[in-house]
């Protein structure tokens, strides 16, 4: 069956395409060439005046596992806020949707009806990797994966200070992205985690753990390392250490160097980006942040917007969300140490436009999207749910494609946070070929699905369709049309068919002697079995409706 | 799919694994020996463990894995075909025991969706009260890995741990590796439920021979209890000599050892806290940690009470978005789920439904209760009643008859089951989906 669709303007800049008029064929899920004259066509859909753009990738945000289950459970209140407005949200409007913890089924069909046909959720804990892939196999219309949480697990931890060449910490990392089903590795607070169980409150880039001697520092360059020489595509996805703290953009910036300029992934900047300056001791460093992204091309970094409203963080970061906990709103939270592999805090939070902090945060986000020179190296993220819900996005676009939308948002904040943003000089409007870089091309590099985010010929047929608005929240909130793997499945912002997607994977070779010595771990140390730390590909698609695409070993280009 | 006969096969199957997953207490030890698959039998295990694998075929009981309706015996067809003709006519159904593992419980929330049934687990009373807890103030908790190789505290609260988790302390206390050479744990119970000799603390003695320390006091007297020791942590004087038959002394006592402590884990059991307003002794509980917390590591470790109660609290709330004691309502719009702890509770809504499905795949001794509503169970294949069900489908034990997937009590860790034998019972799913096929056309 062939699919035409015709005279859209195309967005698709990994083939440097900048709304050029173009026809679209499909067959069998994927973009084809153009057929010979006496193919008969099943379907034209005519696209005259219409925005056209691969499925959009959401490379960030918690969508499976236990830490959002466990907000789901202490957080019922919020399954009541789908449709909800707060006074003090005036920014949003009727498209915001304030649901911070939709169940599996509204997660995936919220983010097809914006466009976005894949989304990967940034810490997959590898003891808990088994729920990671039940919920996300249990979310339908969009393609998954994960990135799974190392560097504060102890078996790690103990190989890095036994000084174990960097042969068996990369076997080590590929047996994990083989065993939890990932794409990427990510590291949370670097040691932090671990240190916390110890009884210490604060860890940074080049103190020492307690225990095994050792300084985040160690750790990111053992994980970078590892990583980059494994070959996989998605860099060192890094949540750096002093999350949230005022003054830690001197960690952000340090923690730039600690990879001796091999890739790493900042994520969520935004909240490592605070500085100490004023009478409230709490500051934008974005410039710095800024600066520092712009010189050092070997980072790549996720904003991690925050939007005004009720949402909740959930974060491996124990140790910073058990010293946040006070800020819980409404009062209440929960921290673990989880399995002597890493550990969870989930703390609700409201952030208001009247708070200094919370509206110099919104302010600080911006300042850093819109000093970005590069869109290829920085992604639109919201860090679902804990900036705000990935539902805001549209809102978000907006505020980045719409200078005087965005100037007035600001004069409505909090006077102080006013007083201490340098946002309204900043005149940049992103163009839709930018929005399609940061969250589509840019983003398929980034995780390394390469035959995604683009509308080459070869590709997925994961093709979004959008009617040119001037609002651009409008438009990104309703797409005409989304097609996944070649199928219609949304007319007008509304699911038409329901399909359940892939979970995407690398897996990259390993000396499976590494098992010898794991086992003899777990056999000791452990409660549970080598084997069913394992998740075997039958688990994913079993039920007849996932199924594993494992991505090649290699580091993409563009 | 399966067989549609009326007379029970069980052949072993031909790949036996040699380690399984136990489902038969949140523990779910996964270290279990399979010795022979026909009869199953098991080594490595406890004696819950025993009877959960040997006594599972009967050869006294002419019914086992037979269906009936309104007690004669029929084929699986018929049986879900008139399990169906109750749901289709019910407006108001009850889904209740929900003794099932993860995949059962997808299915049972699909027709639950279809059916605009209520859910509540059998064990939900427990579950219940912590999530209430969870609820008003959060809290901080650990799971089992941590506990082997850290604590050197085990506070027991009005349980002795073992009675339902029985390989606690012989696998999470008494282990004699550990990742950071912790010293043999202390073990103090406070006012669990002690039998006439007192040997159900036995367990808390360390290989060694160390006593643990026992503080007597009833159940009830709890939420005095710790409210007295949270006023000791917060500096308060309490100008008594004892709360509730327990000394102030000896109050004193544990939390000095808490305090002691590199990590210290309480544990308890909400289902054995059997009294009113019992979540708020858990929220209790909850601000003693977190306020020990302030300074010291101490973590929480709330029990489970079995029969999948974990598995299925978790997967409801991924699917609808609530834990146990939901439901769904405006079925012709595709359902949309409801949430009352209180209210779509088992107990409340015998009252108020006009049919039950009645689910317990792990145990064949726990009946569905009695109710004037039509009554359809689907459960364990050895399952016997008084009175007979108007519809009994005996499906597939898990961990014998087909593979799924638990949760374990700290719900952090996720365990595939294994099949170990293959029998003609069809699983808990697949009779769902046939019955949501049958609905469907
Ligand atoms: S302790 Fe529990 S899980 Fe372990 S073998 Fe006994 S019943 Fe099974
Ligand atoms: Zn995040």
């Amino acid at each position: 069956m062939l699919t035409l669709l015709k005279n859209g303007k195309i967005y698709d800049p990994a083939r440097g395409k900048d709304g050029v008029i173009q026809d679209i064929y499909i067959r069998d899920g994927r973009i084809v060439n153009k057929p010979s004259d006496t193919e008969k066509i099943s379907r034209t859909y005519d696209l005259a005046g219409k925005v056209v753009m691969a499925g959009a990738i959401d490379m960030h945000s918690h969508i499976g596992g236990g830490k959002i289950n466990i907000a789901r459970m202490m957080l019922p209140e919020f399954q009541e806020t789908r449709k909800y407005s707060e006074p003090e949200a005036h920014i949003c409007t009727p498209n915001c949707s304030h649901d911070a913890t939709p169940n599996t089924t509204d997660t995936g069909f919220r983010y097809i009806e914006m466009g976005y046909t894949a989304a990967f959720e940034p810490a997959i804990m590898p003891i808990n990797a088994r729920q990671a892939h039940l919920e996300m196999a249990d979310t339908p219309m969009i393609d998954k994966g994960g990135y799974a949480m190392l560097g504060s697990d102890d078996y790690f931890l103990r190989m890095l200070a036994a000084k174990k060449d960097q042969k068996s910490i990369n076997d080590y990392v590929a047996w994990i992205l083989h065993a939890t089903q990932a794409i990427g590795i990510k590291v949370v607070n670097p040691g932090g985690i671990s240190a916390f169980k110890f009884n210490q409150r604060k860890l940074d880039l080049d103190e020492n753990h307690s225990y095994y001697h050792i300084s985040p520092r160690e750790i990111l360059k053992s994980l970078s390392t590892a990583v980059h020489e494994l070959g996989i595509a998605k860099p060192l996805h890094v949540h750096c250490n002093n999350l949230g703290a005022a003054g830690n953009f001197e960690t952000t910036l340090n923690t730039m160097g600690a990879s001796d300029g091999l890739p790493m992934h900042l994520t969520h900047i935004q909240f490592h980006s605070y500085g100490t300056e004023g009478d409230k001791k709490f500051s934008s460093a974005a410039a710095q942040i800024s600066e520092a992204l712009n010189k050092n091309k070997h980072i790549t970094a996720d904003v991690g917007q925050i939007l005004f409203g009720q949402t909740v963080t959930a974060s491996g970061d124990s140790m910073m969300q058990h010293l946040n906990a006070k800020h819980a709103n409404p009062k209440k939270s929960v921290i673990m140490d989880i399995e002597c592999d890493a550990g969870c805090g989930v703390v609700p939070f409201k952030y208001r436009d009247q708070n200094y902090v919370n509206a110099l945060q919104w302010a600080i986000g911006l300042e850093i999207f819109l000093s970005a020179e590069d869109p290829w190296r920085i992604f639109l993220t919201t860090d679902h749910p804990n900036g705000a819900p990935f539902t805001s996005y549209p809102h978000l676009i907006r505020l980045l494609m719409d200078k005087s939308f965005r100037n007035e948002a600001f004069a409505k904040l909090n006077l102080d946070a006013q007083a201490m943003s340098n946002l309204t000089s900043i005149d940049r409007e992103y163009s839709l070929y930018e929005i399609a870089i940061m969250t589509r091309a840019g983003a398929a590099n980034l995780v390394g699905l390469h035959d995604r985010g683009h509308l080459g010929v070869g590709g997925g047929a994961d093709i979004t369709v959008y009617t040119d608005q001037l609002d651009r929240e409008a438009m990104f909130s309703k797409p005409d049309y989304v097609f996944k793997d070649g199928e219609l499945v949304v007319k007008d912002g509304k699911v038409v068919k329901v399909t359940w997607g892939a979970t995407h994977t690398a897996k990259p070779a390993f000396d499976i002697s590494v098992e010898k010595d794991l086992k003899d771990y777990f056999d000791k140390y452990h409660t549970i079995q080598l084997d069913n730390f394992k998740i075997s590909d039958d688990e994913i698609s079993n039920d007849g409706r996932g199924s594993v695409i494992v991505h090649e070993n290699k580091q993409p280009s563009h | 799919m399966w067989q549609n006969c009326t007379s029970m096969k069980i052949t072993s199957s031909p790949t036996q694994p040699t380690t399984l997953t136990c489902p038969a207490c949140g523990l779910l030890c996964d270290d279990v020996l399979l010795t022979t698959a026909s009869p199953v039998a098991v080594k490595v295990a406890c004696a819950k463990s025993v009877t959960f694998f040997e006594q599972t075929y009967s050869a006294d009981n002419p019914s086992f894995g037979i269906p009936s309706v309104a007690g004669q015996t029929t084929d699986l067809n018929t049986a879900i075909k008139a399990a169906t003709d109750i749901l289709r006519k019910s407006n108001q159904p009850l889904f209740a025991g929900l003794g099932t593992e993860v995949q059962g419980m997808r299915s049972l929330m699909r027709l639950a969706e279809k059916t605009g049934a209520t859910l509540d687990h059998m064990h939900s009373e427990g579950t219940v009260r912590n999530t209430l807890a969870l609820q008003n103030s959060g809290w901080q908790t650990t799971t089992l890995t941590e506990v082997k190789n850290r604590a050197d505290v085990i506070l027991a609260i009005g349980t002795d741990i073992v009675s339902s988790h029985p390989r606690f302390f012989e696998k999470l206390v008494w282990n004699t590796e550990s990742l950071f050479n912790k010293p043999v744990p202390e073990v103090i119970y406070l006012a669990a439920p002690l039998n006439a000799s007192g040997e159900n603390t036995q367990a808390g003695i360390s290989p060694a021979g160390t006593q643990p320390m026992v503080i007597p006091a009833a159940t009830e007297q709890l939420p005095e209890i710790i409210n007295a020791l949270n006023a000791l942590a917060n500096g308060k004087n309490l100008n008594i000599d004892n709360i509730a038959g327990v000394a102030l002394s000896s109050l004193q006592t544990i939390l000095e050892k808490l305090k002691a402590a590199q990590y210290a884990v309480v544990v308890w059991s909400a289902s054995n806290l059997k009294f009113a307003h019992a979540e708020l002794t858990v929220q209790s509980i909850t601000q003693l940690i977190a306020k020990l917390n302030e300074t010291n590591r101490v973590a929480g470790l709330p029990l489970n009470s079995g029969d999948g109660d974990t598995s299925v609290n978790n997967t409801s709330t991924w699917l609808s978005g609530y834990p146990t004691r939901n439901r769904f309502t405006n079925v012709k719009s595709g359902g949309k789920p409801e949430y009352d702890a209180y209210y779509f509770s088992t107990k409340q809504q015998l009252e108020n439904c006009d049919a039950l499905l009645w689910v317990s795949t792990f145990n064949a001794h726990q009946p569905p209760p009695d109710t004037g509503a039509p009554t359809i169970v689907i459960g364990h294949p050895n399952m016997q009643f008084t009175r007979a069900p108007d519809v009994f489908i005996p499906v597939g034990i898990p961990a014998l008859d087909h593979t799924g997937t638990m949760f374990r009590l700290d719900s952090a860790v996720a365990l595939p089951l294994k099949k170990l034998r293959d029998s003609n019972l069809p699983s808990l799913s697949q009779v769902t989906q046939k019955i949501l096929d049958i609905l469907s056309c």
